[in-house]
């Protein structure tokens, strides 16, 4: 499976909604996407998870999966790439969970970061810092 | 110097859940003065399981001498823990007195003299007397292997592992678990575990492609009517640290989250004890101990630590059986209504000359060199001082191999890869070929020479610095610091990547490094595909023959800052 930031594929139950988020933002946009996403509510912590690998094993493609029960959305960034908006998820009343993996190319270390929109109308934050390594090896 | 007391904590003799009665051995031994068979093996049995673990033995069939490190840095709350104790520190934690055969087993101290005294350690025919004496007080024992295996001798890179494969086969493990076998190409290790009588095991080993089990996660023994359920755990970061060319479909990784699962998963089919068998690193496993809760014990590997008490993590048991085959480590456990009720545990030192070879393993052996032996044996030269890879940033073995590449391959800068493994050979000796392949032996390695600037060579000593200082384990490849000629630097081993390199200084010129320049630079172990070059022994073979005699001087060129 070959994706690139452009192609990212959701894997989650019936339900879920993706959207792209347009490539040719920048890394100065990084608080605007915030902002929009979160109409500039508060970001608390709590009740969402985003599961990555600490090293990735292929920059190019790293799996990354983000769970947030009861939320309406997920919105998942990537800060230090050259577009740090991956994409946001989108849990309509039918998701059976509000899960979904996907893979995205990591241009180097950063903390992989998901806001959560809960059905309340909250916002909860959740990072999983990956690291991007040109290896080697000991052992 | 460091007191006993300070480290208390970190032993189990300071252990309220069993007492300090399972171990101690060590000290009584020591008083004795001489060793012989019997002592060495001298055990009272205890409880209803016995596990034997042996790791990381890098395809060293026949006795080696082994060097412990001098320099094995803890960083964050790792930082003065065992494993990271050396030396002095060591004795004193472990109330080992200098100049015993303990002593000379578990530390680097006085190395030269006491090798002579005591001798060479492991060997197979010798890990099969013990593993039999064993066995035939406690036929149910479980032999576990942590890996590292078919890998790091002239004998496996010839029959790619099938020399380890039968030797280790006959002493009839019941699992292991993984690294360096990978580097044989996937096909290989395919083929192999196709016709392994027991059980390859890695939870964390997945499909690339699907992110699928790509091998069997765990197994359950009924021992003595215990459940042990063994769950195996491969190296985390083989695509990172090792060419990922050699296993494109593979993907491996901590998987905290799996290793849970796993736990939930055998203690819902009735397992009375949960063992992981792990090729994690110490550090790795001390986290993943206090994360994953239901783990009973850990055996460590990997980072090819030997302590001769396990260490207490909650109420997970950590265990270090050392590497090369210089140790195996006998553990009983009384394990009633799912829980360690007692323990007796024991680091057993395979001293060569006191533990009597099993006769059908040295046949075995001796089978698997005889073609080989020849070549093997031949002198290539004489070591005026002891070659010993281990230590945090360098070792006398890489300092050479370093100095032949700039002269070979006339390069400003030199760089060698941390590998752990690979046996010392003591000062004054010869040198043959069989101990240049056992420091350099594997399957990718060509001597490369290429070309970088003084920025981009720092931006590589930086990551692979924070690979081995990042203060979250998790973050750790284990290894040691890339080793580097024909350069000096400082390094704060405290600081965050990126700024813990500085005064990189050219050793011939005394020179600072300017990051604009562009330098040539050769080394070997590239993780890259179709790295050119020849074989890092043809080229350290020829540059030791046309020297004669070599002799390391000690390296100060790097200068540490440990907070």
């Amino acid at each position: 499976m070959r994706l690139s930031r452009r192609e990212v594929l959701a894997v989650g139950v019936g339900g879920v909604a993706l959207t792209l988020i347009a490539p040719g933002a920048h890394a100065s946009e990084l608080d605007d996407v915030v902002a929009k996403f979160t109409g500039g509510a508060a970001v608390g912590s709590g009740g969402v998870t985003v599961t990555a690998p600490e090293i990735a094993e292929n920059g190019n493609t790293v799996p990354v999966t983000v769970e947030a029960p009861g939320a309406v959305a997920i919105l998942l960034l990537a800060p230090s790439n050259p577009t740090p908006a991956v994409c946001t998820f989108t849990f309509g009343p039918a998701a059976g969970s509000q899960k979904a993996a996907t893979r995205i190319r990591l241009a180097k270390t950063q903390d992989v970061t998901a806001i959560a929109k809960m059905a309340d109308g909250k916002f909860v934050k959740a990072v999983a810092t990956v690291k991007v390594t040109v290896g080697g090896c000991g052992g | 110097m460091i007191s006993r007391r300070d480290f208390l904590q970190a032993t189990v003799a300071a252990s309220a859940i069993w007492g300090a009665d399972g171990v101690g051995r060590w000290s009584r031994l020591a008083a004795q003065q001489r060793l012989t068979q019997d002592q060495l093996l001298d055990f009272k049995s205890t409880g209803n399981v016995t596990l034997i673990h042996i790791t990381d033995c890098h395809g060293q069939l026949v006795p080696d001498w082994f060097r412990e490190p001098e320099v094995n840095l803890g960083v964050g709350a790792q930082k003065g823990l065992p494993p990271h104790v050396t030396g002095a520190d060591f004795l004193k934690l472990y109330n080992i007195k200098p100049g015993t055969p303990e002593a000379y087993a578990l530390t680097y101290l006085d190395f030269e003299a006491m090798a002579k005294t005591y001798g060479k350690m492991g060997g197979f025919d010798r890990l099969a007397t013990v593993v039999k004496s064993i066995r035939a007080e406690r036929p149910e024992a479980l032999l576990l292997d942590g890996g590292d295996t078919w890998h790091g001798s002239y004998t496996v890179l010839k029959t790619k592992g099938q020399d380890m494969v039968n030797a280790m086969g006959a002493l009839k493990p019941d699992a292991m678990t993984t690294h360096w076998e990978f580097t044989l190409g996937i096909d290989r290790v395919k083929e192999i575990v196709g016709t392994l009588p027991f059980a390859f095991l890695g939870a964390n080993i997945f499909d690339a492609t699907w992110d699928e089990p790509a091998f069997d996660p765990y197994k359950i023994f009924d021992r003595n009517g215990v459940k042990i359920a063994v769950i195996g755990q491969a190296f985390p970061y083989l695509p990172v640290a090792n060419p990922k060319w050699m296993f494109p479909d593979l993907s491996f990784g901590i998987r905290e989250d799996r290793m849970a699962a796993m736990v939930a998963e055998v203690k819902g089919k009735g397992a009375d004890l949960v063992v992981l068998l792990s090729h994690n690193g110490f550090d790795v496993d001390r986290k993943m101990a206090a994360q994953v809760p239901g783990i009973d014990v850990i055996l460590t590997g990997h980072t090819h630590d030997a302590l001769p008490e396990p260490v207490l993590v909650g109420k997970t048991m950590l265990i270090a059986s050392g590497s090369n085959g210089k140790f195996i480590t006998r553990l009983d456990l009384d394990v009633q209504g799912k829980e360690i009720k007692g323990f007796r545990h024991k680091l057993i030192p395979i001293f060569s000359d006191v533990i009597a070879p099993d006769a059908e393993m040295a046949k075995l052996v001796a089978d698997q060199r005889a073609p080989y032996e020849k070549e093997m044996a031949e002198v290539i030269g004489h070591t005026g001082s002891t070659l010993y890879r281990r230590g945090n940033f360098n070792g006398t073995w890489d300092d050479l191999i370093c100095s032949a590449l700039i002269e070979d391959r006339q390069a400003d800068i030199a760089l060698s890869p941390g590998f752990r493994w690979g046996p010392t050979v003591v000062a004054d000796q010869p040198i043959t070929r069989e101990d240049l392949y056992n420091a350099t032996a594997m399957t990718y390695p060509n001597a490369y020479r290429s070309e970088m600037t003084g920025a981009q060579l720092k931006a590589i000593l930086e990551d692979v610095a924070d690979n081995l200082f990042n203060p979250d384990p998790y973050y750790q490849q284990g290894g040691d610091m890339v080793r580097v000629g024909g350069m000096g630097y400082a390094i704060d081993v405290t600081k965050a990547q990126g700024q813990r390199l500085s005064n990189l200084t050219l050793l011939n010129t005394g020179e600072a490094v300017d990051p604009a320049k562009t330098y040539v630079i050769a080394g070997w172990g590239s993780i890259n595909k179709d790295t050119q070059g020849p074989p890092i022994w043809d080229l350290v073979e020829g540059w030791v023959k046309r020297k004669g005699t070599v002799s390391v001087e000690p390296n100060h060129s790097v200068a540490v800052t440990t907070g």
